[in-house]
């Protein structure tokens, strides 16, 4: 069964990984900005990391049959030091244009902060002046709550920012009505420990319904897996959910967001 | 899914991981020293548990979670702990109340 794997820190992960990945039926794999685990100690490290992503990613991934597509932006657990914020966000523009660019993203929250806020406002303003589409990362367990409920209020306070041209990831089930209401689409992460179950993304799925919601693995340097989103395709299809719907899950319904990018074409 | 498929595909699971939580909280009582936010926050997640009541996990998650609504002053640490350090002592005027269906 043919997926695609919406947010997965593939310059995190082994070359084996694509290889696994592309056997499970991954057909792209889309790869948002991140934290590299520490802190980086000037904007040239941004730029790198940039370059990576648009240059270097997409060769890796050809080589096993992925289309290899990203997000660039300052991710929010280094959004404290606005300055260097302001520089890093200085150089995003003259990477939209290359062609494996989806938008502005992972952007959010990370402990609610008062610069984590000012640095998110300040990239949703790139993404406006830039016609992007916006994928945001909402803080884990304790934070979640209350910055999904900030991040919400600062989008909807931008009146360029059409909801449904923004994902917001990592929902759970305090938080997915919040995001669905809002007309915005919602991310189930796959995740050990910090997220989603398979059996709890498919309970969302079940409850709250199949419009506006992805599946993803968010897999990276930490404990993760790069095969979660199939793994819980096989899930659906063991509680006896419909091939057709569960291919509307892992494939239709990303590609349906994702396509609102003129870069996104497999 | 009938409740008969529910619990044939997720009673095993279920039931290991609940035996785990019991075996948590024996291990936590014998520990020396005294309870912090974390558990104090555990116990009332667990009392989300008991009764009929509907949407049991989004309870649990509100049970840990920080519920006040403005921006902290500065971010003094990039990892969260899983419970939120105010809410036993959060002022009521700045906690929000979640809408949360019976």
């Amino acid at each position: 069964m043919k997926y695609i794997e919406p947010h997965a820190h593939m310059v995190s992960r082994v070359t084996d990984d694509y290889e696994r990945m592309a056997l499970a039926g991954c057909v792209a794999v889309c790869e948002p900005a991140f934290w590299a685990g520490f802190d980086r100690s000037s904007p040239s490290g941004f730029y790198d990391y940039f370059s990576q992503l648009t240059e270097h990613e997409p060769k890796r991934a050809a080589k096993f049959g992925l289309k290899h597509f990203c997000w660039l932006g300052l991710n929010s657990k280094e959004a404290e030091d606005v300055q260097l914020a302001e520089e890093v966000l200085a150089l995003i523009p003259e990477f939209l244009s290359r062609p494996n660019v989806l938008g502005v993203g992972e952007i959010g929250l990370n402990k609610n902060s008062r610069n984590e806020l000012r640095v998110f406002e300040m990239q949703v303003d790139l993404a406006a002046r830039h016609n992007q589409l916006i994928l945001v990362h909402t803080p884990h367990l304790e934070d979640k709550w209350k910055g999904t409920r900030l991040i919400l209020e600062a989008l909807q306070n931008d009146r360029r920012i059409r909801p449904e041209r923004v994902i917001i990831d990592h929902v759970e089930e305090h938080t997915v009505e919040l995001v669905l209401a809002a007309g915005m689409w919602a991310g189930i992460t796959l995740y050990p420990e910090t997220k989603c179950t398979p059996a709890r993304g498919i309970d969302l799925l079940e409850n709250y319904g199949q419009e506006r919601l992805w599946l993803n693995s968010a897999c990276d340097w930490g404990v993760s897996d790069p095969l979660a989103v199939p793994k819980t395709a096989r899930e659906m299809q063991r509680r006896g959910h419909a091939a057709a719907m569960i291919e509307k899950v892992v494939f239709q319904n990303p590609g349906k967001f994702l396509r609102q990018s003129p870069h996104f074409k497999l | 899914m009938t409740r008969e498929q529910v619990l044939d595909l997720y009673f095993l699971d279920a039931r290991h991981k609940l035996v785990e939580v019991a075996a948590f909280l024996d291990r936590a009582q014998r520990a020396r020293g005294r309870d912090d936010f974390r558990l104090q926050a555990f116990h009332a997640a667990l009392a989300e548990l008991a009764g009929g009541r509907q949407q049991k996990a989004k309870r649990v998650l509100l049970a840990f979670s920080d519920l006040t609504t403005q921006p902290v002053a500065r971010a003094e640490t990039k990892g969260a702990c899983g419970a939120a350090r105010t809410r036993p002592a959060q002022p009521q005027r700045r906690r929000a109340t979640p809408p949360v269906s019976p």
